[in-house]
């Protein structure tokens, strides 16, 4: 039975799957889908059977959007006191690795999604947009941030300003994406990746988003330091042993994820 | 639906006939437009395996319409516009497209020829790259396939020199697939439509989507999408069907599945 008003979620071989599920909205994201994404996150997060996170749509497109009917008339105040991005900041907090399998359209919040992603496979012809401008807005749950981070000041002010759709390939190119592929094998090809993850040693996965993410923040001193502190502390782990004294004994090792 | 072209679905195979006889089947805004919705309408249905365009008349389709030329044209515009989408729509689309070239196939009439997978030619077609004769470049992608064709010196005669090409020395060029009588034209166009309209059409989309990553890619990045389309193929109920086929000593029907 699905818990969820606007997404389906699943979970097969240690991989969970969240579905945005309103695809003849193309998927347009309402302040209750936002929070039942998250709040799905979070769930599988703590869910030891769950080692990777995988976040689709249903239908051709993995979102158009925020839901513009909702928040036309939102005023400061009304926006200031329903803090609605506080739902998007919980992303961020997600340990596990988010792979996003995104294709058509990803615009506007639907590209701020996708950037909520650590990995993005995009079937061919995906567009990406930030369009707001055209409504006489801006991104406002981290689009302007987070693609800035990613592509630089230059492309990401050209992209944002005009609100131009961007192909596949220039995401690639861009390093906004990872992968392309054929759209009829988006979802098989993204559970391969999903599966590789799978076998790799849990607390490492962790630790390395972990490291990575200060390194988008901190400056590069701070963040070796911090680096340095999650290397030693992997050495408390199973994992650790098992995988060093395989190493040395020739021999696969056998991770348990502790 | 339609004005400036006839768009029809008969067996499996979509009839767009480019339609201003009177004026050699000229482009106009309208047309491009009109073109580019047939092809896409041919795209997303299903029963289309297969899409034949022509042209109403004597001509194929003389290019632009130098009627709308006026000197407040951006040229680039009208391309960006018009000529680029029609075009895009016809290479996006994976079904296979035969340009049955009935006459004089000029200009962006040319270009629209070369956009097509298969060109099958009467007595009666000839090709012109007619652009330098009024002081332009070949456009409408025409100079991105025709090098492909008939390699970039043979590209740069037809261009630069601008003269015309006869039917049977297109299809000596391999500007051409095939050459037919004229008076076998009908009979032959439908037959080699119909045959392709057999065919596994999901394979045929794969092999086409397949030779534009041979053009884009490096070899490497090939290879990977090569596999990717093996994969899709293998799933067909067409691939199925050609195996048991094969191993019942029959001929496979294939259902583009």
């Amino acid at each position: 039975m699905n818990r969820f008003e606007f997404i389906e979620t699943s979970l097969k071989r240690n991989i969970a799957v969240i579905e945005l599920n309103r695809p003849r909205q193309l998927n347009s994201l309402n302040r209750k889908m936002v929070n039942e994404i998250v709040g799905a996150m979070e769930e599988f997060d703590r869910d030891e059977n769950v080692r990777v996170i995988v976040l689709t749509g249903k239908g051709r497109s993995f979102s158009a959007g925020a839901d513009i009917d909702e928040m036309m008339d939102d005023n400061p105040v009304s926006l200031e006191q329903l803090n609605q991005f506080a739902d998007w900041d919980r992303f961020a907090l997600i340990k596990k690795p988010i792979l996003g399998a995104v294709k058509g359209f990803v615009f506007g919040g639907g590209f701020e999604l996708a950037l909520c992603c650590d990995l993005l496979i995009a079937s061919i012809g995906t567009e990406f947009s930030f369009p707001e401008v055209g409504l006489g807005v801006m991104p406002g749950a981290g689009g302007t941030q987070r693609l800035t981070k990613l592509v630089g000041r230059t492309k990401a002010l050209e992209w944002l300003w005009t609100g131009e759709r961007i192909s596949a390939e220039t995401a690639l190119k861009h390093g906004v994406i990872n992968k392309i592929v054929a759209s009829e094998l988006l979802m098989e090809e993204t559970m391969k990746l999903a599966d590789r993850l799978v076998n790799q040693p849990l607390l490492s996965l962790r630790l390395i988003k972990d490291s990575v993410n200060k390194a988008v923040d901190y400056p590069l001193y701070e963040g070796m330091q911090y680096e340095r502190k999650n290397f030693y502390l992997l050495f408390a782990s199973q994992d650790q042993k098992e995988g060093m004294t395989a190493f040395v004994e020739k021999r696969k090792p056998n991770y348990q994820g502790k | 639906m339609f004005e400036t072209i006839r768009y029809d679905v008969k067996n499996g195979i979509a009839w767009l006939y480019l339609n201003r006889p009177d004026k050699l089947n000229a482009f106009i805004a309208q047309m491009n437009r009109e073109v580019k919705d047939a092809i896409k309408a041919a795209t997303f249905d299903e029963q289309v395996r297969c899409i034949v365009i022509s042209g109403e008349g004597r001509a194929f389709c003389s290019g632009q319409d130098l009627a709308e030329v006026d000197e407040k044209m951006d040229h680039g515009q009208v391309l960006r516009d018009y000529y680029g989408p029609m075009i895009k729509q016809i290479r996006q689309c994976e079904k296979p497209i035969v340009a049955a070239v009935n006459g004089v196939a000029a200009g962006a009439g040319f270009s629209l020829a070369l956009a097509c997978d298969f060109r099958i030619v009467s007595e009666r077609a000839s090709f012109l790259n007619a652009f330098i004769h009024v002081g332009l470049i070949p456009d409408s992608g025409n100079l991105y396939y025709l090098t492909k064709l008939v390699g970039h010196a043979k590209a740069l005669e037809l261009s630069i020199l601008g003269e015309k090409v006869s039917a049977t020395d297109a299809v000596a060029s391999g500007l051409a697939n095939k050459l037919i009588p004229l008076d076998l034209w009908d009979e032959e166009v439908s037959a080699f439509a119909a045959n392709l309209s057999t065919l596994p059409t999901k394979a045929i989309g794969l092999i086409k989507r397949s030779l534009k990553f041979a053009t884009e890619l490096t070899f490497e990045d090939y290879l990977e999408q090569e596999a990717q389309g093996q994969r899709i193929a293998g799933l067909t109920i067409d691939h199925r069907e050609g195996i048991h086929a094969f191993m019942e000593k029959r001929k496979p029907v294939f259902s583009g599945q």
